[in-house]
């Protein structure tokens, strides 16, 4: 650590010492009870918004409520008619697509990242601009893209024009649309991943890269034996930003189908809303056991996260 | 520095490589340029199905100005202004004070509380939809900014504690211990020597937390309804329907809609980057 500047870090003699007297309970218990007072607030406020609405959410799977009058208890009624509805189904697919296809993300991001790692005028520029989709509102990109696809004058089909194929009317066709919004949900998402390994390839030891050199390694072995062990943190985080992404996937087939044609692009996310808030109905209690399903998917993957991250502060 | 860098590499691949950058970033960003080139045509473009050729005549000005002044585009912007400002400051405040919490004492439940925080970051929106909504409709503040601030930063405090925790842990911790044998009390630990210490890390979530709210749409249709509270990415929708098929003024509506979160990750870029890496890979 550098030493700091005198203005960023006032010698602890310089600071008045607290109190005049020496106020001896707190004294003695200052260092237990002080952690307790910062947490609180963020606490409490945590707690409330989020903490406790995941347990009340369970309990309001176990109803029937349109949000407003009164709550009727049905048990696992809800649960029931998620086994025999199709459309959970079409969803729970979707869903798994959308998680195979989007991990595409990693590979796409760490291709475009070794393509950019490079010294020439005017390329920190370039990496910006390569970025630029991950700032954008997913609102946005999805209106862009569904444009792009458009089938009367979308730029997509022109270019299919040019080599005699098309159109396809990419959002309108059950066959294609999934792919479609995945596609538009990749295009952030591999610059989010592009970001991660430009970073991680700055920190890339030198030295072993010229020792991999000198033995005349070939690039591509280099890269699979010594830079991508080297990048392993910058790929956990990309699997983990990669994964929530995929599972909360809402606004992108919100903007583009909104849900359609036929259901056919529905993923549990936007299913669950549909059920609960939108013009078919205020099924809270339906809508609950759907985001359940959902958040039992996740909790795989977050317990995963937790137990990576707890491995790794055991070994420091 | 992998791969080799091209200056080492032949003449042709030097050249090479210098004329494929530019191609492949116009391929990357081709939807966002065919948006950006529809903003500026005029309407008659669209109704002679000149989609792509030269635009008859360049509009820009008047496409912009109509949506700043003949639409509601102004007060959405706004909407997004004052919920997204008050969360990055609610938010941060919050998160430095959990995170130096966390950070700094070792107690027993230390581990269990950050967990809890960095769980409940990652957890689905749609588990907290109905108790949220009702929350909020209970405290009157359905449709209300309030209510939307109010949530936003209790859920970003789940990653923004997860950021300052790390980051503290990374001080060095003699300066924590040196003012503790002067016997300064630990709240002015906490105000006079990592509070200051904590500015680029201050920086790196503004920016990151700015983005997330200025881009969120969900909660928005969630918890506000009209012209009075939604932000920019809910009131495009509402701003498309207005104008629906002019596409010219959609194309606008939409790059001014993206454009604070863009222009403030090219002003804050450094910050932005290191937030987006969550300071661990450095």
């Amino acid at each position: 650590m550098a030493p700091l500047p005198p203005s960023t870090a006032p010698r602890p003699a310089a600071i008045p010492a607290s109190g005049p007297a020496p106020r001896g309970w707190w004294r003695r218990n200052q260092i237990a009870i002080t952690p307790w007072l910062f947490l609180a607030p963020g606490i409490l406020f945590f707690a409330i918004y989020v903490l406790i609405p995941v347990f009340q959410s369970f309990n309001v799977s176990l109803y029937d409520w349109d949000g407003l009058g009164e709550a009727e208890y049905v048990g696992l009624a809800n649960y029931e008619e998620m086994y025999w509805d199709d459309a959970f189904y079409t969803s729970l697919r979707n869903n798994v697509i959308w998680l195979v296809l989007y991990l595409l993300a990693i590979p796409g991001g760490l291709a475009i990242a070794l393509f950019l790692n490079q010294t020439v005028t005017g390329i920190r520029i370039y990496k910006s601009l390569f970025f630029f989709p991950f700032v954008i509102s997913q609102v946005v990109v999805g209106l862009v893209f569904s444009w792009f696809y458009d089938p009367s004058f979308g730029l997509l089909n022109v270019m299919l024009g040019w080599f005699g194929a098309g159109p396809i009317n990419v959002l309108g066709d059950e066959r294609w649309v999934t792919y479609g919004i995945i596609a538009a949900g990749l295009w952030p998402q591999t610059a989010y991943c592009m970001i991660l390994y430009l970073t991680g390839l700055n920190a890339v030891d030198p030295e072993q890269i010229e020792a991999g050199r000198l033995d005349n390694a070939k690039e591509f072995r280099m890269l699979w034996h010594i830079i991508l062990p080297q990048l392993r943190p910058a790929t956990f985080i990309a699997f983990v930003v990669t994964i929530i992404g995929a599972l909360r996937s809402f606004d992108l087939i919100s903007i583009m189908t909104a849900g359609g044609p036929f259901g056919e692009s529905r993923v549990l996310s936007f299913y669950m809303f549909e059920v609960a808030l939108s013009e078919y109905g205020f099924r809270m209690g339906y809508g609950a056991a759907i985001a359940v399903v959902l958040f039992l998917i996740m909790l795989v993957f977050i317990t995963y996260f937790l137990w990576s991250m707890y491995r790794e502060e055991r070994g420091r | 520095m992998f791969p080799t860098p091209i200056d080492k590499q032949p003449r042709g691949a030097q050249i090479a490589y210098q004329s494929l950058i530019p191609v492949a970033l116009i391929l990357w960003l081709l939807p966002l340029i065919a948006v950006a080139i529809f903003s500026i045509r005029p309407d008659a473009d669209f109704a002679n199905a000149n989609y792509w050729g030269w635009p008859s005549s360049f509009e820009g000005v008047t496409n912009y100005s109509k949506v700043f002044f003949e639409s509601d585009m102004p007060r959405y912007l706004l909407n997004s202004v004052l919920i997204t400002v008050p969360t990055v400051i609610g938010a941060v405040a919050l998160s430095c004070m959990t995170g130096f919490a966390l950070g700094i004492y070792k107690f027993r439940a230390n581990i269990w509380i950050f967990f809890l925080f960095v769980a409940g970051n990652f957890v689905p929106f749609q588990i907290l939809m109905v108790p949220v909504r009702d929350l909020t409709l209970d405290l009157g503040l359905y449709n209300t900014k309030t209510g939307l601030v109010l949530f936003h930063i209790a859920f970003q405090t789940g990653f923004c504690t997860l950021f300052m925790r790390n980051f503290i842990r990374a001080l060095p911790f003699e300066l924590i211990e040196a003012a503790r044998v002067e016997g300064v009390s630990e709240w002015r630990i906490f105000v006079f020597v990592v509070l200051p210490l904590m500015k680029p890390a201050i920086a790196a979530l503004a920016v990151l937390i700015f983005t997330f709210i200025w881009n969120d749409y969900f909660w928005a249709v969630v918890l506000t309804q009209g012209a009075e509270s939604q932000p920019v990415t809910a009131g495009i929708t509402s701003f498309n329907a207005q104008y629906r098929a002019a596409y010219h003024l959609m194309s606008a509506g939409s790059i001014v809609a993206a454009l604070p979160p863009v222009a403030m990750f090219f002003l804050m870029q450094r910050h932005f980057i290191a937030g987006l890496t969550l300071g661990a890979v450095k």
